[in-house]
């Protein structure tokens, strides 16, 4: 059969138009079909953002956490469930989140950690943090992440049998220690 | 300076035409992602928590300026008309998601351009940074001291699993985005540049073209920056980009060097066409003015043309831009044969400019 349109080609789509005339069968060659693109393909939105797509990424996430969930909830019974939970300081829920693909305020972190995580590792294959830390609101991270990098170098000035620099490095280790148990107790202390 | 000056000012600071490898690598850009602890995001604050934001970086900013010994201009978004915002995007200086609304958002620019401070863009505080060429340690030392001067006093959220804490999750851990501009005209024409864009990915990199869209880039300029930003550390994030950066660079100069010699004709007549047309045209468009700004610089890299310098290629890439030139022109109202005739006007009194002195 030819297309309908040109009559030079043979036809290979068959499409139905409803239109003001009725209905209106057309066999097309893959030329003219072309031509009906913006009929056949309405979905495809040109400016599809990053967020949109996230928002795919984000609300796949409970399907797959069920399984979890499902052992979990016999833990803890009375977990709420994620989409009934709520951020206290600045009231986004986790439905908002999956709506827009952001996130409320610093407290949704800790608030949603649960069902952030695995979403976490899917988008950078990782949900811990192993960068740059600030002084101030670091915690006592800094001080155990000072801790670990001496290790390593006395344990390399062990090997080297540079016994004198291991000592320097054992000292500095335990007056860092100290200090951490002093910020540990002082974070019980002043727990909220 | 005044925000004239910012704006109609034909020197770009991060594109400069030195630094390293700065015959492919044309800028390096860091921006790091900051909130303060307890304030709700931007996209969730109200406009007296947005107002605590600015006021909290107002304040710091006299002790940066000191620290760095370079002075901010203060660009409040509030007070722009929408051409003057346009061009500070098309500069550069700030992100188009800046402008979705207005309402407490300010920009604090560095005398020399090179560094701008969005406050209450998706997140409370982005630092940029932007440096010529292949500097991306460099610009990071310079974001991370910014960083830890605001951390000296503000309470910065962060969690010591999950990092800083960012308004999208896609930027959590680091909040580092690093990201280079690549002239690739080479690759472009060898037809290699699309092995690249889809290889990128499984290196944890996003390619894309600068000017144009995914179907067709304009200009031969390309955009390559880090995907992850959590559970890798700034050092291997910014060395991962470089060590890919680097390949690229060296796969262009080997593509550059096949073009003038297997096809050392057509390239010679190419680039000096494409330059006796900017230089003498009465009219351009802005795709043909990249397109043929990116053989002339190409000509200039290989020493076919030696009457101007690369120092032409900034001037004229800013003066292609449609906002810039509305803006210098103070009308807003131009037709497109308008633009198109003034935008000649303007390369070709770059290029008298830059003419190379004879001899």
């Amino acid at each position: 059969m030819l297309c309908d349109d040109c009559g030079r080609n043979e036809a290979v789509v068959q499409i139905t138009l409803l239109g003001p005339e009725g209905r209106v069968e057309k066999h097309l060659c893959q030329h003219c079909a072309a031509n009906y693109g913006g009929y056949l393909f309405p979905t495809q939105r040109k400016d599809m953002s990053v967020n949109d797509f996230l928002k795919g990424v984000f609300n796949y996430a409970p399907e797959e956490e069920q399984k979890d969930d499902q052992t979990a909830e016999q833990e803890r019974p009375q977990a709420p469930r994620e989409d009934e939970l709520v951020c206290p300081n600045c009231g986004m829920s986790y439905h908002d989140f999956l709506q827009t693909g952001k996130i409320g305020c610093s407290v949704c972190y800790a608030t949603f950690r649960r069902q952030l995580e695995p979403i976490l590792r899917r988008i950078h294959g990782s949900s811990t943090h192993s960068g740059k830390i600030p002084h101030r609101t670091g915690g006592t991270l800094e001080t155990k992440h000072q801790i670990n990098l001496l290790r390593a170098r006395q344990q390399e000035a062990v090997e080297q049998e540079n016994y004198e620099l291991a000592a320097e490095c054992r000292d500095r280790i335990r007056a860092l220690e100290q200090q951490l148990a002093l910020q540990e107790g002082g974070v019980q202390h002043g727990a909220e | 300076m005044a925000l004239n000056d910012l704006l109609t000012g034909d020197a770009l600071a991060w594109l400069g035409t030195e630094g390293t490898d700065s015959d492919v690598v044309l800028s390096s850009r860091i921006r790091l992602a900051r909130n303060f602890r307890q304030i709700p995001f931007p996209n969730r604050a109200d406009i007296s928590q947005l107002g605590e934001v600015q006021a909290q970086v107002e304040q710091m900013l006299p002790g940066l300026e000191q620290g760095l010994g370079c002075g901010f201009d203060r660009v409040d978004m509030e007070r722009l008309t929408p051409l003057q915002k346009e061009v500070l995007i098309e500069k550069n200086l700030i992100s188009r998601n800046f402008l979705r609304q207005p309402q407490h958002r300010v920009a604090f620019i560095s005398e020399d351009q090179c560094v701008s401070l969005m406050v209450n863009e998706e997140d409370h505080l982005r630092i940029q940074c932007m440096a010529p060429g292949l500097d991306l340690e460099k610009t990071f030392a310079v974001a991370s001291q910014i960083d830890d001067w605001f951390e000296s006093q503000l309470d910065i959220a962060f969690d010591e699993k999950m990092g800083y804490l960012t308004s999208c999750p896609t930027n959590l851990g680091t909040g580092l985005r690093a990201s280079v501009i690549l002239h690739l005209p080479g690759l472009v024409a060898t037809r290699n540049i699309s092995s690249i864009v889809n290889i990128s990915p499984q290196l944890g990199l996003a390619v894309r073209p600068y000017f144009g869209d995914d179907k067709e880039s304009i200009g031969c300029l390309y955009q390559i920056a880090n995907q992850l930003t959590l559970g890798f550390s700034e050092e291997e994030l910014l060395g991962n980009l470089k060590s890919a950066v680097q390949e690229i660079v060296a796969h262009e100069r080997e593509a550059r060097k096949a073009l003038s010699v297997y096809m050392k004709d057509s390239l010679e007549d190419d680039v000096w066409r494409a330059y006796g047309i900017l230089r003498y045209a009465r009219s351009l468009s802005e795709k043909e003015t990249l397109t043929l700004l990116s053989k002339v610089r190409l000509g200039i890299d290989l020493r076919i043309i030696g009457e101007v310098t690369a120092q032409c290629f900034p001037q004229i890439l800013i003066g292609s831009r449609r906002s810039y030139l509305q803006n210098l022109a103070a009308n807003e109202n131009l037709s497109k044969n308008e633009i198109d005739r003034l935008r000649a006007e303007r390369v070709r009194a770059v290029l008298q400019q830059c003419s190379a002195p004879k001899g």
